[in-house]
């Protein structure tokens, strides 16, 4: 039977339990906590002691992903990535800071919404078949080393998944173990919008703890009860002005470095009165429709169920995978596609990203990390896309759908859905 | 919009299939058949309901899920009646079945008609081929709950007379008061009835009181637009106009992004919709 009943109150921390964090402003109470460099293998050693998988980010074919830590040297110490639309470059760094990077392709999503998961089973017995969902427990991680981009898309991802009438399972057992630490950018990539998505570089909220690094260590704060509990067995000291200094100057340095930009206002309505616009057929001629962008997105969600069955036919386990609107298959209706063409899809990852996710969810499914631009084959930016559809619909007057198009907006954005 | 049923919304994992036997299978037109379901656990049988326009996601292990609509009597709990047309794989397999076999089954998910409005108005029921499936719940509670007063007519069209569903019914549905106008595009010499597409008919019928006339259609996409657009001509307002969409749906819980059309998961906010919500969204090819 369903094994969905974990409980959920020991979820990290909401918006208001990081009042106080306020952007620039250091926190005399809480900030003034610092990690030195050698002491993080304690903070991974009693994660672990806990129970805790922990989950950083390391080395792995020439790019910085996220898997199991065990110690401070499987992280990417003294390495950078350096990005650009459809390209990423792993960079010596001339210092051993181990969270000096951006992001790379993966996200926290794999492990909270796990690529493949079986999420039920069938049992033949004799001439019935018994019906099952998994109640294996699932794995407690910690993650180390979260973006504020990524917090943001692991909120995107809990209205997702637990907003609704129905909740799944599997991301909300994930989801209620898991701990959260997070670790301020220090840098961005060229790929980086966050400020314009408003989701960071700073990390504000829904964290347990947030580590800003310089040279020297870490300064320390924490968003929650768990993780002020946490903070209460690690060797800390008090921080020195210094280095405090040192980390807002870090901070700033990333949000200095963010150069790109989208303009949001009245995206949604916008995007939805441009459905029929040509600049779609003109994206398709460079998009591949090769999924990369949904499979590096922290948010996206799609997935479609296959059987797995045994040779016997006996066992049948249903297999969650990711999937992605730019395959044909997934509107597939009476063995014909809806979306058949790359322009119909491209425009539907685009408009639900950026407007129609807010009818469903309330908030944009973008966070500004800009993995898909830079995993993109052809280096499409979905920035420029927007800003070039914002120019033909001021051109236009009012889009390209004439005078439909402030019908459609109206419609569309009654929040009816 | 369309009342999205809260009832069917319960706490269990919404990935649990139910085991289901089929009880009977009557073969309705070539490629179609309709199932009676029973559930193998007794204590579901006596709590399961489903309203009107709803639909199950029908599972046979090792072929997969199906999103079904339910053809059956919402009066009736001890059996569940669906109807199911050959289209892909999973169906395929479903119809093959035969009599005694257990399937899955989840839900029921999804809007319903709204039937409650049509108490003190006429309903025109526009229904082409296996489209007619999920408007048979309506019609049976409809006839159940009519007033003497209130005009029912059901526009039912088909490719050719062969291909009409459950043409054995429809006598039993005009003794209890419903107006059945049947229409193919191409008849055989037995043929008595209509002849032309659904939207003809219906431009040519007799409407007492368009304004207070709800009309819910359910057929291929481009038979609904035009009937909607007759329907419209015809003076009846956009609110009262209803429909049934169809898209891939694979979890039915509006977690796998499939089955979305603009803003709108179909498996939640759907299948049936307010024409008045989707008009924006009919005009967009590929949407």
């Amino acid at each position: 039977m369903s094994s969905s009943a974990a409980g959920s109150n020991t979820q990290p921390s909401t918006a208001h339990e990081a009042v106080g964090h306020g952007e620039g402003v250091i926190s005399e109470t809480e900030q003034a906590r610092f990690l030195p460099r050698a002491d993080l293998q304690i903070l991974i050693r009693l994660l672990r002691d806990d129970g805790f998988t922990v989950v950083g980010p390391k080395l792995d074919q020439s790019a910085i992903v996220y898997g199991e830590i065990t110690q401070v040297a499987d992280l990417p110490i003294g390495w950078t990535d350096q990005q650009q639309p459809g390209q990423y470059r792993l960079v010596p760094r001339n210092d051993d800071r181990m969270f000096g990077y951006v992001v790379g392709p993966h996200s926290w999503k794999q492990f909270l919404f796990p690529p493949s998961a079986i999420v039920a089973t069938a049992q033949r017995t004799g001439d019935s078949w018994r019906m099952s969902t998994p109640d294996e427990p699932s794995p407690r991680y910690a993650f180390l080393g979260v973006r504020a981009c990524e917090l943001a898309a692991i909120a995107v991802q809990d209205k997702v998944f637990l907003g609704g009438a129905y909740v799944d399972p599997i991301y909300q057992q994930r989801r209620a173990s898991v701990l959260l630490i997070a670790v301020n950018c220090t840098q961005a990539a060229s790929t980086c919008f966050c400020t314009s998505m408003k989701t960071g570089p700073r990390c504000k909220a829904g964290f347990d703890l947030a580590l800003t690094e310089i040279d020297s260590g870490f300064t320390l704060e924490t968003g929650s009860e768990r993780g002020r509990s946490l903070a209460l067995r690690l060797p800390l000291r008090e921080a020195q002005a210094a280095e405090l200094c040192d980390a807002e100057q870090g901070r700033e340095e990333a949000e200095r470095q963010i150069t790109k930009q989208m303009n949001t206002d009245g995206l949604h309505d916008l995007l939805l009165g441009q459905l029929r616009s040509p600049h779609w057929q003109t994206v398709a001629e460079r998009c591949l429709s090769c999924t990369n962008c949904t499979m590096v997105c922290p948010t996206c969600f799609c997935s479609t169920v296959t059987e797995v069955s045994d040779l016997t036919g006996d066992h049948v386990d249903r297999e969650r995978h990711w999937d992605s609107c730019f395959n044909m298959d997934i509107s597939r209706v009476n063995g014909v596609p809806v979306r058949d063409s790359v322009a119909s899809r491209y425009r539907q990852w685009l408009t639900h990203k950026l407007a129609t996710w807010q009818d469903q969810f309330g908030t944009s499914g973008c966070v500004g990390c800009g993995r898909c631009i830079t995993w993109c084959p052809p280096g499409i930016d979905l920035t420029q896309e927007v800003w070039t559809l914002q120019q033909l619909a001021r051109e236009s007057g009012h889009g390209l759908s004439h005078e439909e198009a402030p019908e459609q907006t109206v419609e569309i954005g009654s929040g009816e859905g | 919009m369309s009342v999205t049923s809260e009832s069917c919304v319960q706490n269990f994992d919404p990935w649990l299939s139910h085991p289901v036997r089929i009880a009977g299978i009557t073969r309705e037109i070539p490629g179609v058949c309709t199932l009676n379901l029973q559930f193998e656990d007794s204590r579901l049988a006596s709590t399961w309901s489903f309203r009107p326009g709803q639909f199950t996601m029908l599972y046979v292990p090792g072929a997969g899920e199906a999103a079904i609509s339910i053809s059956g009597d919402p009066g009736v709990s001890s059996v569940i009646t669906q109807t199911i047309r050959d289209a892909g794989n999973v169906t395929r397999s479903i119809t093959g079945l035969g009599e005694g076999a257990v399937i899955g089954l989840r839900g029921p998910f999804g809007s319903c008609w709204p039937v409650e409005m049509c108490r003190g108005r006429d309903v025109v029921l526009i229904a082409g081929g296996i489209g007619l499936a999920p408007l048979r719940p309506v019609i049976l509670q409809l006839l159940r709950q009519r007033d003497q007063d209130q005009e029912l007519t059901l526009i039912v069209g088909a490719r050719e007379p062969s291909l009409l569903l459950y043409p054995d019914q429809y006598d039993a549905w005009r003794r209890q008061g419903l107006n059945v106008i049947q229409t193919v595009d191409r008849a055989d010499d037995s043929w008595t009835g209509g002849i032309g597409v659904v939207t003809a008919v219906l431009d040519r019928i007799g409407l007492r009181n368009a304004a207070e006339t709800v009309v819910m259609t359910c057929g291929p996409e481009v038979m609904m637009t035009y009937a909607i657009k007759t329907a419209l001509s015809r003076g009846i307002p956009r609110e009262l106009l209803f429909l049934s969409m169809e898209r891939n749906m694979n979890c039915a819980v509006a977690l796998c992004g499939h089955c979305q059309f603009g803003p709108h998961f179909l498996c939640r906010e759907g299948p049936v919709f307010s024409y008045r919500h989707l008009r924006p969204l009919m005009r967009i090819d590929d949407l």
